[in-house]
């Protein structure tokens, strides 16, 4: 057991580490100069460079040393929270992050919960309900819910819940009514997602031995779906749910941006289009750090409900 | 046991595949330590007439399938010939007829500088479609060379490609996307860039669980000992074996990659303004959401049933294979 966790722990920060480095190449590294495009920025289309402004950018940034003392050096300042400053605010990275991490957080976390309610409740329909037909149309469901692009889920329900029914607002990033229309538009594609697993997962545990001999000891379907199939059924939507949870923290960039909410994801789209570089790589980071930690979390309370899988010897 | 209900064949594996966050759980698998994920469904290799006829027949019977094709197949003729469904000029201004809710002169209405908005999109097909094909051509190119590299040279090349394409797995795609778009500048072109190199581990992971399969199968040896080449054998055995997953997955991820780009584009990193794309289309309505929704809703619509018409056909090409 110890094994397995050094193990999960380990490759966790194997994959931070290479996920910073992954980062570092394609924005420091990738550009020609991203001195120029710091600055460029900085100045507004069209402006001259000065070549004494330059070299004091280069400078500043530590972009005139080597390119493995660059990284080192940033690699070690990453591991103080320490991702620079923003060209666009003039603020450290770090505090900007620590202002904008926290509500997409709320965000992404309530988006979570109602993907689970949703997904839950539409495959435990999709598979319990008597009717054929019905079961049929919702298998169907969770197929587009998965095509429906963010921003346009996003544009009609603020559409139809804020401009037609005045529900919820439209934008605003106080108090929890705010949150629900965001949280939903997130919500929608992971749900279909968790719902296509949980259907799947469902209907094999439902052909298992066990469950002919719950119905032939004359338990309800109610209770034999509910007990007996669905706890056996949730264990692979469990592993799921760490993805999702990473997939909602990105739909969080476009979400934020339509409902005009205070958060990481609006951060991002802020800091790609004033091409601020030291930002997108301290969200990037803060991102995989989570979507790690998130998937390390669930890796080390899986074998706390299936114990079979501390056992079952890796496959590469 | 437990993720490798993942891509199973039997798992409507289409949708999930579908989301680049949620195709990840190949890689979790892995760490979870369940069974290799590593398995696709995989054609029945006798491509005979019979086969073929009764392969017709079934699409025949699928409406549905042939309503997808047709959607968008209309959707790729319009990005190489527009005046076939307009010949209204997309940049056309009439002040008079601005925010004009759709009618029959004016399919999807007009919008805030009285432009036809159904002539702005069929003209944005043009860029939308082509940074999608693009990113596909893109992450189909690398993800064979990654895959097949990777299921030859084996060991410490296999294991050392793998990891790397374990750790683009673990950024999300989006944010690995907006990184490469931040470096290399806005613009369709770029945006595709960042799209394809989002989608490529999918295709390298597939490719290799295909020539890792193949490879062993008793053809191959036989090439083998009639002296053919190993390049020779993965030109004219390997791959052609190896196409019928890797097609699925370049459908599912057209859906993916033009969810992504319009995203982008939606962001405002795609073509600048006086050009249409689909995403900048719907971001450039929404300060209209309250008087003229169409302006966003339309195109989006038009966006969300071409994503689902790829997803729908996806799955049935999934289907048939098996």
């Amino acid at each position: 057991m110890l094994r397995y966790i050094g193990g999960r722990v380990g490759q966790a920060v194997v994959v931070l580490w290479a996920a910073f480095t992954v980062s570092f190449v394609i924005l420091y590294l990738l550009p020609s100069d991203p001195a120029a495009i710091l600055l460029g920025q900085a100045a507004g289309p069209g402006a001259v460079i000065s070549p004494v402004a330059l070299a004091r950018v280069r400078h500043e940034y530590g972009l005139d040393q080597p390119v493995l003392v660059q990284y080192l050096h940033q690699l070690g300042n990453a591991l103080h929270f320490d991702f620079g400053t923003s060209i666009s605010q003039g603020q450290p990275v770090a505090s900007l992050l620590a202002e904008d991490v926290p509500p997409t957080l709320a965000l992404a976390a309530f988006a979570l919960l109602l993907t689970i309610v949703f997904g839950v409740l539409l495959a435990f329909l999709a598979t319990f309900v008597p009717a054929s037909w019905l079961r049929r149309v919702l298998e169907r469901l969770p197929a587009a819910g998965v095509s429906l692009p963010t921003f346009f889920v996003g544009l009609l329900l603020i559409q139809l819940f804020s401009f037609t029914l005045h529900w919820f607002p439209a934008a605003g990033s106080n108090g929890f009514a705010t949150l629900v229309l965001p949280a939903v538009t997130m919500s929608l594609p992971t749900s279909g997602v968790l719902a296509q697993v949980l259907i799947r997962s469902l209907g094999d545990t439902l052909g298992e031995a066990y469950i002919t001999t719950a119905r032939a000891k004359g338990l309800g379907r109610f209770v034999i779906h509910a007990r007996h199939a669905f706890r056996n059924a949730a264990l692979p939507a469990l592993t799921i749910l760490g993805l999702l949870f990473g997939a909602t923290v990105t739909q969080a960039v476009v979400a934020e941006t339509v409902f005009s909410r205070v958060g990481v994801g609006r951060l991002a789209q802020q800091a790609v289009t004033a091409q601020d570089i030291p930002v997108v790589q301290g969200i990037v980071v803060i991102a995989a750090a989570l979507f790690v930690t998130i998937n390390l979390v669930v890796d080390l309370v899986y074998p706390l409900l299936d114990p079979r899988v501390v056992s079952t010897p890796r496959v590469a | 046991m437990t993720l490798d209900t993942d891509l199973d064949p039997g798992l409507d594996y289409r949708s999930i595949a579908f989301d680049p966050a949620a195709r990840r759980a190949t890689s979790l698998d892995s760490l979870v330590g369940s069974p290799s994920l590593d398995r696709l469904p995989s054609l029945d290799r006798d491509g005979t007439d019979s086969r073929r006829a009764r392969i017709g027949r079934q699409l025949l019977r699928r409406p549905g399938f042939l309503v997808a094709i047709l959607y968008v197949l209309l959707a790729v003729v319009s990005a190489f010939a527009p005046w076939l469904f307009t010949r209204t000029d997309p940049d056309a201004t009439v002040p008079a007829d601005k925010l004009l809710a759709p009618s029959l002169a004016h399919l999807f209405g007009t919008d805030e500088l009285g432009r036809d908005l159904f002539a702005r999109m069929v003209n944005g097909s043009a860029l939308s479609v082509e940074a999608t094909l693009i990113a596909i051509g893109i992450a189909l190119a690398a993800g064979l060379v990654l895959g097949v590299v990777s299921g030859f040279a084996g060991r410490i090349a296999d294991v050392a490609l793998m990891r790397f394409v374990d750790v683009l797995l673990a950024i999300p795609a989006l944010l690995l996307s907006l990184a490469i778009v931040t470096a290399l500048g806005f613009g369709t072109v770029n945006v595709a860039i960042a799209v394809g190199v989002g989608l490529t581990p999918g295709f390298a992971r597939i490719t290799r669980a295909e020539v890792l399969r193949i490879k062993t199968l008793p053809y191959v040896e036989a090439a083998r000992g009639g002296g053919a080449s190993w390049l020779r054998v993965v030109r004219r055995h390997i791959l052609p074996n190896s196409w019928g997953p890797v097609l699925v997955l370049a459908v599912l991820d057209f859906g993916t990659a033009i969810l992504a780009v319009s995203s982008l584009s939606f962001l405002g990193f795609g073509a600048p303004p006086p050009q249409s794309e689909w995403g900048s289309l719907i971001a450039g309505g929404r300060d209209y959401l309250i008087t003229s929704p169409w302006l966003t809703l339309l195109p989006g619509l038009a966006v969300a049933l071409i994503v689902f018409a790829l997803n729908h056909i996806a799955k049935t090409l999934e289907e048939l294979q098996r």
